[in-house]
């Protein structure tokens, strides 16, 4: 299989062009406008569209046309302009347009600073804009998944007719790992039943989201509902380490998953039964397997970059059967491994006694 | 209102619309918005290009265009139908795209994006209604709102010092040098009326004939928000609203732009295609059975910006990825870079690698005194640190760690430039640690490096550095 060593930022492009990606809007910040770069060199080389829009409002609007046709498209920010995408989103949700939205985390609120945090974990999984609508949201921790899980997002949008995100931070898209260079399939999805695309065959198809009668309105939510409940019931994704025989379980995604993983082994040298638990998908969230765990595990732990947020649904899961501890750095601190001994030292030698 | 003389562009029955009467449109008697439509639709039927046309409704009292245009349809979100109209235009030249928009749509919430599809000259064709008020909401003032006019929100009238003035978008559009054709008309009078009927069929043709973008102003008339009846508010129109908003061609470059000229290309996906296209990324050597490794290496290479830092931390990395072993290269990026310090982390290993932080490194490479100061305490009990003592004056504790210095930077002198510093290390970082074979080294720079003037030096370098850690000199 051919290989190269990328970033994880250059690796959301090329599993973008391998799963049929033709239009790439966006607008500048770091740190994500490494994905812009490469966007902006591959897609016009392939045939495709690039455009520098002039805002994080008009690129998600810009999706939401090529989306519109049936076409597979994205668009990649940092926090500040994943703010500013949410009335798109919102729309596209509504609407039921694919798409994938990817979003590298920087420390915030407000401008922030452009360090690696997760502060957006409510904003992405909780629906940042308005309305009854979920975004498929997975969250990558090296650059393979950064091509592999960009490429299922396109799968997971067009299954469903509703946008995916990719959630990641500073640190999973400026990293270089080895990346399989995927090789790209035909698209299995027909969109000509609803798409726009400017063709006699489309002519009658109508993209929109103004439902102006109650009766519809509620029976277009509840349509939608049902969709949602389906991808919770099918694409929940999540990995475990070391959680069979585990006296602690931390949960933890994205990059602060690598941190948490280099430090079950050291603690479990030092006869600290620990587990990691990491989320592949941030909604729908792995809530039966944790709650399943919660059935014997006495305690857990959630790590984030972030004041506590995923913290929220980690408890909602193990729904009081069993203490849940959280530990956060934020504003671009992120936490050593040495810390995070540390911490389960306190919780499980606290525990014990 | 109804429509009569009904053009094959609009749909019979409005099966769309919510309610009872399907067969009159949505507007208020005296709206202007249901005989521009009808004009539309007759321009589209002589042009023949309905079934090819997408047309995107805004926000606003035109919302539902919908309802009414028998073709390909879009709702956009307020303000957002040119870049809505942009991406269907780009993602299929083909197509016809309208962009149907009201003045709070076009000239106060979408103005960025009215602004910049004009300026990029997309081949789409923009109808702007202008009724001076925001109909839909309730007959607040517009940006174009007249001075004077009340509204739901100039309750005493718009006042040039607290509301500002109506603005003149079909002017300001013209002073961009992309638009072909841009022109302000009005459905006031009869003759009015057949001067617009001519602009929007000229600027649906010239998108047609890939001449670039149009623009075609209509004043028009709002009787509900202007809380007239519709006589009084065509007067109002003609008598008024067009002493601000002066009729008449502001831009007209379509007998000067050749056909085809603003006509963009599009190609759908052939994973043929691409795969030969990602195929040509790939690394410039092959990836060996998996070697053996002495240990894991988790490196941190520091000095200042332009000593080579990250790419020696690219070539290990490229090193271990040819060995068949796990690697993460990982920089310092942002502010961190500011007062020239940079550093990266790289990890290789045969196993799964965990964090790609190196907080705990067993081999640190500093090229300056700020990153001995920075990093020494971190390494761990044992593990190496490599200093270029050509700049660095201070010495690192012997006792705790095994401490190779090397002049890198003369030695890269010696060989030709101190660029090569940092490959002078690299030799230095293999010899220490014994992980990779030199020859297995050696032939994957003349694999990685891509200028071929610079192989011979870097192999220089390379062996120097190995041999003075292997041999003392
Ligand atoms: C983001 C957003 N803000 C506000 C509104 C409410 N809104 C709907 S239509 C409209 C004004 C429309 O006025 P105009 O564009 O002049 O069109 P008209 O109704 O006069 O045809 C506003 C403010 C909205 N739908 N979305
Ligand atoms: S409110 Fe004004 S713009 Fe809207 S339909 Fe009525 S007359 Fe037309």
């Amino acid at each position: 299989m051919a290989k190269q060593f990328m970033k994880g930022n250059d690796a959301i492009i090329v599993g973008a062009l391998a799963a049929g990606c033709r239009a790439y809007y966006g607008y500048p910040i770091t740190p994500a406008s490494e994905i812009a770069h490469a966007a902006a060199l591959h897609f016009p080389a392939l045939g495709g569209v690039f455009i520098q829009a002039e805002s994080e409002v008009s690129a998600i609007n810009m999706v939401y046309g090529t989306a519109g046709m049936g076409i597979r498209t994205m668009t990649a920010s940092s926090s500040p302009g994943f703010s500013l995408k949410q009335e798109g989103l919102s729309y596209a949700a509504g609407a039921e347009l694919p798409c994938v939205v990817v979003n590298i985390v920087r420390g915030g609120p407000g401008l922030g600073n452009i360090a690696p945090e997760q502060g957006d974990y409510f904003q992405i999984t909780k629906g940042g804009g308005h309305g009854n609508y979920r975004l498929i949201a997975l969250a990558p921790n090296g650059a393979q998944e950064m091509c592999d899980l960009t490429r299922k997002a396109f799968d997971l949008a067009d299954k469903y007719r509703n946008p995916a995100c990719i959630m990641a931070d500073g640190i999973t898209g400026q990293m270089m790992e080895v990346v399989d260079i995927p090789v790209p399939e035909p698209i299995p999805f027909d969109h000509s039943s609803w798409a726009a695309d400017g063709t006699a065959a489309t002519r009658k198809n109508l993209v929109s989201s103004i439902v102006l009668e109650p009766e519809e309105l509620e029976e277009h939510n509840l349509k939608l509902d049902a969709k949602y409940r389906e991808i919770v019931e099918n694409e929940v994704l999540y990995e475990e380490y070391r959680t069979d025989d585990a006296d602690l379980v931390v949960v933890a995604y994205g990059v602060v998953s690598r941190i948490v993983y280099s430090t079950v082994d050291q603690a479990r040298a030092e006869g600290l039964k620990v587990g990691l638990l990491r989320p592949i998908t941030l909604w729908p969230y792995p809530e039966k397997a944790l709650s399943a765990l919660a059935e014997r595990v006495p305690a857990f732990l959630a790590v984030e970059l972030s004041t506590g947020q995923m913290v929220e649904d980690l408890r909602l899961a193990v729904n009081g059967k069993a203490p849940v501890h959280f530990y956060g750095r934020c504003g671009g601190m992120v936490p050593g491994g040495e810390e995070l001994l540390t911490e389960y030292r306190k919780i499980l030698e606290g525990g014990r006694s | 209102m109804k429509v009569f003389e009904k053009s094959p562009s609009f749909y019979e029955v409005f099966e769309r619309k919510s309610g009872p009467a399907k067969e009159a449109t949505h507007y208020c008697p005296g709206c202007g918005h249901g005989n521009i439509h009808k004009m539309i639709a007759e321009a589209m039927d002589d042009l023949e290009i309905t079934e090819r046309s997408v047309f995107v409704s805004p926000v606003g009292c035109s919302v539902f265009g919908y309802y009414y245009f028998d073709c390909g349809n879009f709702q956009a979100a307020h303000g957002r139908a040119p870049a809505v109209a942009t991406a269907v235009k780009r993602s299929n030249p083909d197509a016809i795209v309208i962009s149907y928009q009201g003045d709070g749509d076009l000239a106060a919430i979408g103005t960025a994006e009215t602004i910049h599809a004009a300026n990029r000259g997309e081949n789409i064709t923009v109808f702007f209604v202008n009724n001076a008020i925001y109909g839909m909401t309730g007959g607040q003032m517009a940006p174009t709102t007249m001075i004077g006019q009340r509204s739901t929100t100039t309750p005493l009238g718009r006042a040039e010092q607290i509301h500002g003035n109506p603005i003149r978008m079909a002017e300001m559009l013209a002073t961009l040098p992309a638009p072909t054709y841009i022109e302000r008309v009005a459905v006031g009078t009869s003759k009015q009326i057949m001067k617009t009927r001519k602009a929007i069929r000229k600027a649906l043709k010239i998108q047609k004939e890939g001449k670039g973008y149009s623009f075609v102003e209509i004043v028009s008339t709002c009787p509900t928000g202007w809380k007239m009846d519709p006589v009084a508010a065509r007067d109002w129109l003609v008598d008024d609203m067009l002493k601000v908003f002066p009729l008449g061609v502001f831009k007209d470059e379509s007998d000067n732009v050749d056909e085809g000229t603003w006509d963009r290309s599009f190609e759908g996906f052939v994973p043929d295609k691409v795969n030969t296209y990602l195929d040509r990324m790939k690394s410039p050597f092959d990836v060996t059975e998996e070697l053996d490794l002495v240990k894991d290496l988790n490196c941190k290479f520091a000095g200042f910006g332009g000593q080579g830092i990250l790419t020696l931390g690219l070539f290990l990395s490229q090193i271990g990825m040819r060995a068949g072993h796990q690697v993460s290269w990982f920089p310092a990026y942002g502010p961190e870079m500011r007062g020239g310090t940079a550093n990266c982390s790289v990890n290789i290993s045969r196993d799964r690698i965990g964090s790609p932080l190196v907080d705990r490194p067993n081999m640190l490479v500093v090229m300056n005194q700020p990153s001995l100061d920075a990093f020494e305490k971190d390494v761990v009990d044992g593990g190496t640190i490599i200093v270029d003592s050509t700049i660095v004056e201070g010495k690192a504790d012997a006792k705790r760690l095994n401490v190779v210095a090397l002049p890198a930077s003369d030695m890269a002198d010696e060989v030709g430039t101190t660029k090569v510093a940092n490959v002078v290390i690299l030799g230095a970082v293999v010899a220490a640690t014994d992980a990779y074979e030199p020859e297995f080294v050696e032939s994957t720079l003349r694999a990685v490096i891509k200028k071929q003037s610079l192989i011979d030096m870097n192999m220089e370098a390379f062996r120097k550095g190995y041999d003075f850690v292997k041999n003392g000199n």
